[in-house]
């Protein structure tokens, strides 16, 4: 399969990741979209890990020529982990004040 | 080398967390000078240069007397005093990485590795609403940016087939120089790295954050985690944009943002009530020229960026010094502040003089600097009146506060403030007029 089709899908999550953080109100979803785009990112690295053009663009024609995207998944996936616990840890403190996750409550500091 | 984590179980206190702030420090001198202490190989990931080691050393002395200064509070703004600092040393660590990362992926984990611990003390206060959130706005739009910033990496990956900050071009098959996809990349990139230095128009969350965080915590993130982002996007800047110089203009690009930031930061700064919120307004405005040294990075640019760092955090972290011991963080909380605390209003003032770029403070040197580097390039030119201009709107609400202080009648309340305090901020005020007056002394490190 050409690398057109993994871009445009990746691209795809992305977009509707960007989307869902930028239109929905319920911090839950949007911590939820972000991580679409972190998966959209991970899809993409790996596509392109392994993809012809990449390898004759480097010039290395053996097998761990994608190795370091394929790496580099690996450390978003364990930023991401420890982004969630963080930032799970901080809405449920929203949570217990306001008993909401609704973030139409962060206007207190407007003015 | 440098990137030490300091891993701290139980019971550090602040003398400490200031004793060990001070054995980086000299370490990280003498390694500036060519003392080599352990070799580690860090397989091209990181680079450790000049620039980079001197910018550590600026970091970690400005972090040293930030402890020193307003350990106390950060002792008070809640149950878990030691946590604090460990965070702030697990901040440090990752401002170590991003002033010497060579690779992208150490550029991202550096801003990781600076930025969790910071969504973690921006909620610290954790009965108060407002550092809630403050705490998930930030973490929301930190999140964000991430992945703005992630999906800009995988697009350069596939634009040039590696990490490295360094690429060489070959020109094989279809992909010639500079691909599409690698300027897409950069442009996410640009835009995660707009959002870290709260550049307009991604500075929406900074007014919110920095004013609901604990102000002690306000004053480490406005200054040394924000330089340390200035410095990640500079040498990006340094090697990819300038390599990419001839597919994009850059340059107009960052002329619009210098702009739209400088405009946003210092016209709204005008009309706050609160000095917390003004300083948040005030250090968008700073970002704005600080940004002058990404416009044409050369060596006087690189300068006038560790010369900004060292001028902007020791006021800036002066100033919030004195503003949590403040009761009231308004203008008018400030009233009469000559009469009952005349030390304080003396270093207060040389603080915000310095923040104005008045000459005889590090501020006016910093500033000089920055527009220096742009008149370098030749072109550009009203870029540096528009600066000149905005540096005189900001003078307006610096002086608020020094009117407030000296020539309005009123009772300032203050906290009890210590002898060691005083003494402390006026060293403090003595070394930025120190800066000031010779600013080579801080620069000689650069040419050696």
């Amino acid at each position: 399969m050409p690398i057109q089709y993994y871009i445009a899908l990746a691209s795809a999550l992305f977009c509707i990741g960007v989307v869902g953080v930028l239109t929905r109100r319920n911090a839950i979803i949007i911590f939820m979209c972000i991580e679409l785009m972190l998966n959209a990112v991970n899809l993409l690295l790996v596509a392109f890990s392994k993809m012809p053009f990449n390898i004759a663009e480097t010039g290395a024609s053996n097998a761990s020529a994608g190795a370091d995207a394929q790496l580099f998944v690996f450390f978003i996936m364990v930023v991401a982990a420890a982004e969630v616990s963080v930032g799970l840890a901080i809405i449920v403190m929203m949570y217990r004040n306001v008993h909401s996750v609704d973030i139409n409550f962060l206007n207190r500091l407007k003015n | 080398m440098i990137c030490s984590i300091i891993v701290r179980n139980k019971g550090s206190f602040r003398h400490i967390a200031a004793f060990g702030l001070l054995i980086l420090l000299i370490a990280n001198i003498l390694e500036t000078y060519g003392k080599d202490f352990f070799h580690v190989n860090t397989m091209q990931l990181l680079q450790f240069d000049r620039f980079g080691f001197l910018f550590n050393s600026i970091a970690l002395g400005a972090t040293l007397i930030y402890v020193l200064l307003t350990g106390k509070e950060i002792e008070k703004s809640g149950k878990y005093a030691a946590e604090y600092f460990t965070l702030i040393f697990f901040v440090l660590c990752g401002i170590f990485i991003l002033s010497a990362y060579d690779n992208l992926l150490m550029l991202f984990l550096g801003i990781e590795i600076m930025s969790i611990p910071l969504y973690i003390l921006t909620g610290s206060d954790k009965r108060n609403l407002k550092s809630n959130e403050a705490a998930l706005k930030y973490f929301l739009m930190g999140a964000f940016s991430t992945g703005l910033m992630l999906m800009g990496i995988a697009l350069m990956y596939g634009g040039t087939g590696t990490f490295q900050l360094e690429v060489q071009r070959i020109s094989v098959g279809m992909y010639k120089g500079v691909s599409f996809l690698e300027i897409t990349g950069l442009l996410f990139l640009m835009v995660a790295m707009a959002f870290k230095v709260s550049a307009a128009p991604f500075h929406f969350w900074t007014p919110d954050v920095y004013d609901g965080a604990p102000a002690v915590f306000t004053s480490f993130m406005a200054t040394i985690v924000k330089a340390a982002a200035f410095v990640a996007f500079i040498k990006l800047c340094d090697v990819r944009m300038t390599a990419t110089l001839g597919a994009i203009d850059w340059k107009l690009l960052f002329a619009l943002i210098i702009v739209f930031t400088l405009l946003i930061g210092n016209i709204t700064a005008v009309f706050q009530q609160s000095v917390k919120r003004m300083l948040a307004y005030s250090s968008i405005a700073q970002a704005g020229f600080m940004l002058f040294a990404l416009f044409n990075v050369n060596d006087v640019a690189k300068e006038g960026l560790l010369l900004y760092t060292a001028a902007y955090s020791l006021a800036t972290i002066g100033i919030f010094a004195i503003l949590v011991k403040m009761k009231d963080y308004t203008f008018e909380g400030y009233n009469g502040l000559a009469k009952t605390q005349p030390v304080l209003a003396a270093t207060n003032t040389v603080f915000l003089l310095s923040l104005a770029g008045i000459p005889l403070t590090a501020g006016f040197f910093a500033k000089y600097y920055m527009l220096a580097a742009v008149v370098k390039t030749g072109s550009y030119i009203w870029l540096v009146v528009v600066g000149v201009l905005f540096a005189a709107v900001s003078v307006y609400y610096y002086f608020r506060v020094i009117q407030a202080m000296y020539f309005r009648n009123g009772n300032a309340a203050t906290e009890t403030i210590t002898f060691s305090f005083k003494t402390g901020l006026i060293i403090l005020a003595a070394i930025i007029i120190l800066i000031g007056i010779l600013p080579q002394v801080l620069l000689n490190w650069f040419y050696f």
